[in-house]
């Protein structure tokens, strides 16, 4: 009982991440029609603002060590330590979920110039030229990452008020051992919250609404004298922001590396697929769903009978719904129908 | 070799092994993506599989290359059919997302469950206790490893080049008479259209699993010199990354036509090779002429695109040619010589040959 709910939160947290990733890959579609190879690379770039953000906070300039009595002794401080001795640490310590603060505008900034720069001008090229430019895209945003910040992984700490276990066994009276890592706690809490957040700003403002109306039907929205093509680079935006914040997120529980976008990349496809193409609901939920039954699959009582169940589920499961419901879970009809 | 050959790679055996491989592959991949135009992101498990195979080969049978390049282009064969009759029930992006989906599969299995035959992440080699059935019965088992050989010649350096070559070249001519043959109509009108195709009476989807399973014998066959030429076979050769290089060589050499994609695996691996080659201590001589100070800022920017960021120059390259040239080198190629030869035209004071009645234009 104990693994099973361990295994339903560790579902839970990983299908967190598939789900906001998928979300904005989805999005992206429904709007723009957009087959975006790139979003993995957006995802990381999230990450790498929060390794930049911690970066820029812990800047450092050498201080005369006054703790060694013998020699002149010096040691890197941050300038925030020496500017303010009371709040520069604890500034430091939270750097993840302050770098929220400066990923956001990043990455809006970054979506504005992609989706203006480049991806605008493939709206009538087929598809397959729409992945291919975009998965060259992801190449180069990756190398210029992997040339700023090297090649290997960078630790990111969870503040340390929140880098303990919770007991959650005992809040729900499993027993004091059962104990879940609080950051992935608040990572799943944070995507629910995203996650409610772009559904309420396309189910209850007007510009949602509009949105929604061109996803729908985007020539008779255009007819309507609505600069239809405004808005949708502004819901690319959005969905970069989405994948960023997943990323800024995810640094504590993964050290971000340069490749680690491809990785998720592939992974949300076969998300966006499942839940079914242009569908938000599906693509959150088939992204718990993955996780659950990724998570599940892991279990060692389930890869002692089916070996290496665990590492090709999630795609076993894509072949299964795309095979039998060429839809996905709740993809609309006339949405990339052949 | 002639030595006017030297400046691409002509005494670099192992580096013309690479061209003539990679071009056997891309070759493969454009009968799919090319005649079709179902873009398969999963051409990688073919080239793993062929290697495997291949290794197999060594290790059971004998150390020949034509058992190796055999099982290799049958086992890939197997493997196309299998994906491709499930695959090819849906198209476009679907297509593409199963193919990658069964690639995954492939290449997490090889890594966990199928060590005893793939040896994981130290890759299948070649081993002295390996029985080598066929080899044994006529030679006694030397001291050291046996190398891989054509009937007692050597398949490393320039023999295995040479051998490379002449596959390169034997694929090239099937590969045309396929573009050129009913079949490779057919395919061009499921390219064009395939519902069309459908309404006309006729059952597109064994061709379509005819021209999967080809291109993945293409891509077996690819596998199996990688290993002839290098005994070692390693499941990174089935990572999606893999099926991606193949998507950019025939894409930027022109998807579509047959030339273009030697071409671009030529090109890729003639870059790769020089640009990865290129470090700071190179650039600054090169730029040596140049006054310290601007060298000091030439240098940074262009080690960017050299060594280890040569995957940058790759990306860029690749995002310009999708945008500029959606045909690849073979659409630029063409318009530069449409280009020169209506310029040509007016020079000479002629009538162009739009202007020609008859002349089809």
């Amino acid at each position: 009982m104990d693994a099973i709910f361990l295994q339903i939160l560790n579902g839970l947290d990983k299908g967190a991440a598939y789900a906001l990733i998928a979300l904005g890959l989805t999005l992206v579609f429904g709007t723009l029609g957009i087959v975006n190879f790139a979003h993995g690379a957006i995802f990381m770039l999230g990450a790498f603002c929060a390794v930049a953000f911690n970066k820029l906070l812990t800047l450092s300039t050498k201080v005369e060590d006054t703790g060694v009595t013998l020699f002149k002794a010096y040691k890197e401080t941050p300038y925030l330590k020496i500017w303010f001795p009371e709040a520069g640490p604890v500034l430091i310590d939270f750097s993840v979920p302050l770098s929220i603060v400066m990923a956001i505008p990043v990455m809006l900034l970054i979506g504005y110039v992609m989706e203006r720069g480049l991806i605008k001008h493939f709206y009538k090229r087929p598809h397959a030229e729409q992945i291919l430019v975009t998965f060259g895209l992801a190449i180069v945003i990756q190398e210029v990452v992997k040339a700023y910040f090297g090649a290997n992984p960078i630790p990111q700490s969870a503040p340390s008020l929140m880098s303990g276990s919770a007991s959650v066994g005992s809040w729900i009276g499993l027993g004091e051992n059962v104990v879940y890592p609080w950051w992935r706690l608040i990572y799943l809490g944070f995507s629910g919250a995203v996650v409610f957040a772009v559904f309420a700003f396309l189910k209850y403002t007007t510009y949602g609404m509009v949105v929604r109306a061109g996803m729908r039907d985007r020539e008779t929205v255009g007819l309507l004298g609505i600069d239809i093509e405004r808005r949708f680079t502004i819901v690319f935006a959005l969905a970069t922001v989405v994948a960023g914040l997943a990323g800024v997120m995810y640094t504590p529980v993964l050290p971000p590396d340069f490749h680690m976008g491809m990785d998720f990349l592939v992974l949300s496809f076969v998300v966006v697929v499942v839940g079914g193409m242009g569908s938000l609901g599906g693509a959150v939920l088939a992204g718990f769903l993955l996780g659950l039954v990724q998570s599940f699959a892991s279990m060692t009582e389930v890869t002692a009978i089916l070996p290496g169940i665990d590492q090709i589920i999630i795609y076993l499961v894509a072949v299964f719904i795309l095979l039998v419901l060429p839809r996905g879970l709740m993809g609309r009809a006339g949405v990339m129908d052949d | 070799m002639p030595i006017w050959l030297e400046p691409f790679g002509a005494n670099y055996p192992d580096l013309l092994q690479k061209f003539a491989i990679y071009g056997i592959f891309a070759i493969g991949f454009n009968i799919l993506f090319g005649l079709t135009g179902y873009l398969s992101f999963g051409h990688a498990a073919f080239l793993g599989i062929g290697s495997y195979a291949a290794v197999w080969s060594f290790k059971l049978l004998t150390m020949n290359a034509i058992p190796a390049m055999f099982f290799a282009v049958i086992f890939a064969g197997g493997l196309a059919f299998i994906i491709g009759f499930l695959s090819l029930r849906r198209s476009g992006i679907y297509f593409s997302i199963l193919t990658l989906a069964f690639a995954q599969m492939s290449y997490k299995l090889a890594y966990s469950v199928l060590t005893p035959l793939t040896n994981g992440e130290t890759g299948l080699q070649l081993r002295q206790t390996d029985p080598r059935i066929i080899d044994s019965l006529f030679v006694e088992a030397g001291a050291g490893l046996p190398s891989t050989n054509l009937f007692g010649l050597k398949m490393s350096g320039y023999p295995g080049f040479y051998f490379c070559a002449v596959i390169l070249i034997i694929g090239f001519f099937i590969s045309m008479r396929v573009f050129r043959s009913p079949f490779g109509l057919m395919l061009k009108g499921i390219k064009s259209n395939q519902n069309r195709m459908n309404y006309t009476g006729l059952n597109t989807r064994p061709y379509m699993l005819t021209a999967f399973v080809i291109s993945g014998m293409y891509a077996g066959l690819a596998g199996g010199l990688l290993a002839i030429t290098d005994p070692l076979a390693g499941a990174e050769r089935m990572q999606w990354t893999a099926s991606g290089e193949v998507v950019l060589m025939t894409v930027l050499g022109g998807v579509g036509t047959l030339i273009g994609p030697v071409l671009g695996a030529g090109l890729i691996k003639y870059f790769e090779n020089i640009f990865s080659a290129f470090n700071a201590h190179v650039l600054t001589e090169m730029f040596s002429f140049l006054p310290d100070a601007v060298v000091e800022v030439l240098v940074p920017i262009f080690g960017l695109f050299v060594g280890g960021g040569w995957h940058l120059t790759l990306g860029l390259l690749f995002v310009v040619v999708i945008i500029f040239l959606p045909g690849g080198l073979m659409e630029g190629f063409n318009k530069l010589f449409g280009l020169l030869r209506k310029s040509g035209a007016q020079i000479r004071g002629k009538r162009t040959p739009q202007d020609q009645p008859g002349d089809g234009g």
